[in-house]
Order: structure tokens, then C-alpha cells, then sequence
């Protein structure tokens, strides 16, 4: 009964989508942090990715929990989304946004393209498809003097062309638009927001998102660059 | 002023309905806005065409019985104003108006520019009672109750149920009137003994009138004359949570 108050009431699917999304979030703050390491030298960035690489145990479980937390998430905006279509049968013929701001009224296309950008993402760097870096290397033939997954030269390899440096920054800005809108409101759906706090949390949301795109985009934009070159 | 209105017209609930325009001409700008729809009303009545049938009942402003998009907006625009208290000096000679329904699933046309609101009745319904003991009057301060809380629970109370938050929500969604209406009960003690169960009846019963989701977009508190907060949205949500948590609403009716 539970389930359902949750799975089947408007509410329910908002806290899901909240929940999945702060996860989510989580995870985009933990994969900045570590992928920055790449500004420390390959010995940093390649020690860490042999860490992780190395303990299935801690991989495969935040797989899988990515998976869950992406395939609920997508879930609950298309079941919302096909509600929200349906309460309004007749548009107005004239209509003027009011106080919603273009990341609200937009979270269904940056969410959406955001996800086209995590399969390339995917493709790119975790399955390491040749054919998807535009550079015809295979990356998983890269390794470094310690016989490790050479991390850093895969990265500056895979940022070096202009064309798919332009992909990622595109879905750096749409992530970053997508949470400066999501942050703020998984308080609200939640409940978490109130009014001492309110404005505080919108104001933050907004900075934090920002912050997330320039960290993201400092790796290419660094590539491109020649701020980082191959070692 | 002279002024050109492009009004929905729709003749009962299953006629298609369309724009149509009309001219309101010697209009005084110290006019309320369903004023000079009544002085274009008597021009239609005297050249024998139906008039616009529109919602109004106190046109004070207290009611939320006037439900008007105007321009693009619920209500027009004017902050904490409803349409029967928009004055026509907020609009210039010359000035083309549109001026729609509400547009919802829930609030169906059933004429012009007249929606069937019933789909709120039923919300307030299903909220069910709050317990007051009968017998003497109970003495002052019997039950205390600080004044933060009260105030919220007041502000909470302004909502006159107009709508005008479905109509200005990008998926036409109930959330901010039934935020106000679990929270200003919740807030009180009197009302806090069934709050779990009137909160879950609450929300289903939006769900199943077909009001859309929240997507905290601000729209509603926008537009609402009452200027309800969104924070009682958060509220709805914390309150649903707990409630579902809880569960006490079931474990009552299993009698354990
Ligand atoms: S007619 Fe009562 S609020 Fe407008």
C-alpha cells in the first residue's frame, strides 16, 4: 500500500524523481572530483582509475544503481510529463509566461538530451568504440610505464578533437541547466524546502550547477587548449 | 477608451468554440475589468446577440467566483488581483485584450468564458472533517497555539479557490490550492488529529480529477490574488511523506 501511494500518486512519482535525480547528482559531483585529478598528472588520474577498475566490488554496484537511478528517473518524468499533457486538452490561444523560469519549462529536452549525451558519454570513454572519438585510436590499447590503463593520455586523446569537445561542452551546459532547475526543486518536491531557507537553496542551486559546468568543461576546454598535452 | 476584446465563445460544453472579436468602445478607465464586459454585454443584449457569459458573484475580490485569463495571464496580471478587482486604467487606449477560460481536463468550458470548478468541491470534500468537541465554549487559551503558527495557517486559509493556479500552470496542477488547504488545517491543532488521513484522501482525490504535476515552476504563486506561497507546496509534499510513512490512516482502519 505503500508502493502505491507512492508508485501511483502524483507526489510519489516527484519524490521518486527527486530521489533519483539527488543520487544522480551525487554521482555527478563525485565523477567531477575524480576526474579532475587529471590536472594533477597521469600518475594521479591512472592510479585512480586502476582503483577503480580493480574493485569490481565498488564498480559493478554503482553501475547497476546508476542504472536503476537513471531507468526510474526517466520513468517517472515520461509517466509526469504524459499527465501533464493530458490535464490540459485545449491550449490557450494566447499565453504569457509567468515567474517559470526557461530551465523549468524545459527540463523534459536538457533531460533528454543529456541522456543521448550519457550514451555517447558511454560509448566514448566505458566501451571505448573507436569509432565514436573521431580519432581512430582504440583506447583500450593505451597503457602507461606501470602496465595500467593509461587514464590520461585516453582523456587528452579523446578531448583532442574539436568536434567532440564541442559534444561535451553542449552537455555540460544542458546538465548544467537541468540542475539549477533539479537541485532547487528535488528540496521542494521532497519537502525539504522552506521558507527561512527557500531562497538561499534557489540561489545555490543555480551557483552549484554553474560550478558543475565549469569544472566539466575545464578537461576539454584544457585539451583543446594544449593547457594539458599528451604525457 | 476605446478598446478591441478577442473572446472565447463557446455555446455549451460540446460546441467546439472559437475566438470572436468585439469592439468596447466609451470604456472608463475607473471601470473594473467585468464592468466594461457588462457595457459590452448590454450592447450585445441590445442588438438582440447573446452576451458573454462569464463568472462573477461578490466582484470584491474575496470570492474567487471571477475566473479570467486576460492577455495571457490569470487574472491579468495585477499581483494579488482578481480579475473582478482589475481596473481598466491598467490598460491603454487602443489596446487589443484577449480574454479566455480557464483551460483545464479538470475545469471543463461550459460556456464561453464559464468552467465547471466542481473538481475542487470534490478535493475539499475528501479532506473530510476536523473534530470539534461540542458542549460549553472552551475558555481563551485553553489551547495554545503560537502566533507564527497561527499566521501561517492564515495565510494558508486566504485561498479563495479560484483556480487560477491550474490555469497558469504549464500542467494545469492543483498543487498550490491543495497545499493550502492541507496546510492550514495541518497547521492547527484541531485540525492535526485527522491531518494524515485528509492529506492522502486529499491528494488522491487530485490525482484522480486529472489536475497535472508539479513541476515548482512558480507560475501559480504568481498569479494567486491571495499571493499563496509556493513553501506550502513544500509543505503538501512533507506532509503526504509523513503521512505515507506513517501510515497511521491504515493501521486505524485495520482497527490495530
Ligand atoms: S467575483 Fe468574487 S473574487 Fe472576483
Amino acid at each position: 500500500m505503500i508502493l502505491t501511494r507512492i508508485f501511483h500518486s502524483s507526489l510519489g512519482k516527484k519524490y521518486i524523481m527527486a530521489i533519483t535525480g539527488g543520487a544522480m547528482f551525487l554521482f555527478v559531483v563525485a565523477h567531477l572530483l575524480g576526474n579532475l585529478q587529471i590536472f594533477l598528472g597521469p600518475e594521479a588520474i591512472n592510479r585512480y582509475g586502476h582503483f577503480l577498475q580493480s574493485n569490481m566490488e565498488i564498480v559493478w554496484p554503482a553501475r547497476i544503481g546508476l542504472l536503476i537511478m537513471i531507468g526510474l528517473h526517466i520513468w517517472s518524468a515520461i509517466s509526469l510529463a504524459a499527465e501533464n499533457k493530458a490535464a490540459r486538452p485545449i491550449a490557450y490561444v494566447n499565453t504569457k509566461t509567468v515567474a517559470a523560469s526557461y530551465a523549468s519549462r524545459t527540463m523534459m529536452m536538457s533531460g533528454l538530451i543529456i541522456f543521448a549525451f550519457i550514451l555517447y558519454h558511454l560509448l566514448h570513454y566505458t566501451v571505448q568504440a573507436p569509432v565514436v572519438n573521431l580519432k581512430h585510436v582504440d583506447f583500450r590499447t593505451l597503457h602507461d610505464p606501470e602496465h595500467r590503463h593509461d587514464v590520461y593520455n585516453m582523456m587528452i586523446i579523446g578531448f583532442s578533437h574539436p568536434a567532440v569537445c564541442a559534444i561535451y561542452l553542449i552537455g555540460m551546459a544542458l546538465l548544467c541547466l537541468h540542475l539549477s532547475h533539479g537541485v532547487n526543486s528535488m528540496f521542494q518536491s521532497l519537502g525539504w524546502r522552506k521558507k527561512t531557507y527557500g531562497e538561499c537553496l534557489s540561489k545555490a542551486a543555480r551557483v552549484i550547477a554553474a560550478l558543475i559546468f565549469v569544472g566539466y568543461a575545464s578537461i576539454p576546454i584544457a585539451v583543446i587548449t594544449r593547457f594539458l598535452v599528451q604525457k | 477608451m476605446n478598446l478591441t476584446l478577442k473572446v472565447w465563445r463557446q455555446k455549451n460544453a460540446t460546441d467546439a468554440g472559437a475566438m470572436v472579436t468585439y469592439k468596447a468602445d466609451n470604456i472608463i478607465p475607473d471601470m473594473s475589468f467585468l464592468e466594461m464586459l457588462d457595457v459590452v454585454n448590454e450592447d450585445l443584449l441590445l442588438r438582440g446577440e447573446d452576451p458573454i457569459a462569464f463568472d462573477s458573484d461578490c466582484r470584491e475580490g474575496i470570492c474567487g467566483t471571477c475566473s479570467l485569463v486576460i492577455d495571457g495571464i490569470a487574472h491579468g496580471g495585477q499581483r494579488g488581483t482578481t480579475a473582478c478587482q482589475l481596473h481598466m486604467r491598467h490598460f491603454n487606449d487602443g489596446d487589443v485584450i484577449t480574454i479566455e477560460p480557464w483551460r483545464a481536463k479538470a475545469f471543463p468550458v461550459l460556456k464561453d468564458l464559464v468552467t465547471d470548478r466542481s473538481s475542487f468541491d470534490r478535493i475539499i470534500q475528501s479532506g473530510g472533517f476536523v473534530s470539534v468537541n461540542t458542549g460549553g465554549t472552551p475558555d481563551a487559551n485553553a489551547l495554545p497555539i503560537s502566533k507564527l503558527d497561527s499566521d501561517e495557517s492564515m495565510d494558508a486559509a486566504q485561498c479563495i479557490g479560484c483556480g487560477a493556479c491550474v490555469a497558469a500552470c504549464k500542467n494545469a496542477s492543483a498543487m498550490l490550492f491543495v497545499s493550502a488547504k492541507v496546510s492550514h488545517l495541518a497547521l492547527l491543532p484541531q485540525g492535526r488529529a485527522e491531518a494524515e488521513t485528509r492529506v492522502l484522501n486529499m491528494v488522491r482525490t487530485m490525482d484522480k480529477e486529472g489536475f497535472g504535476n508539479c513541476t515548482v515552476t512558480g507560475s501559480c504563486e504568481a498569479v494567486c490574488p491571495k499571493e499563496i506561497s509556493l513553501d506550502f507546496i513544500a509543505k503538501l509534499n512533507r506532509e503526504y511523506g509523513k503521512a505515507v510513512l506513517v501510515n497511521r490512516a491504515e493501521r486505524q482502519n485495520a482497527g490495530a
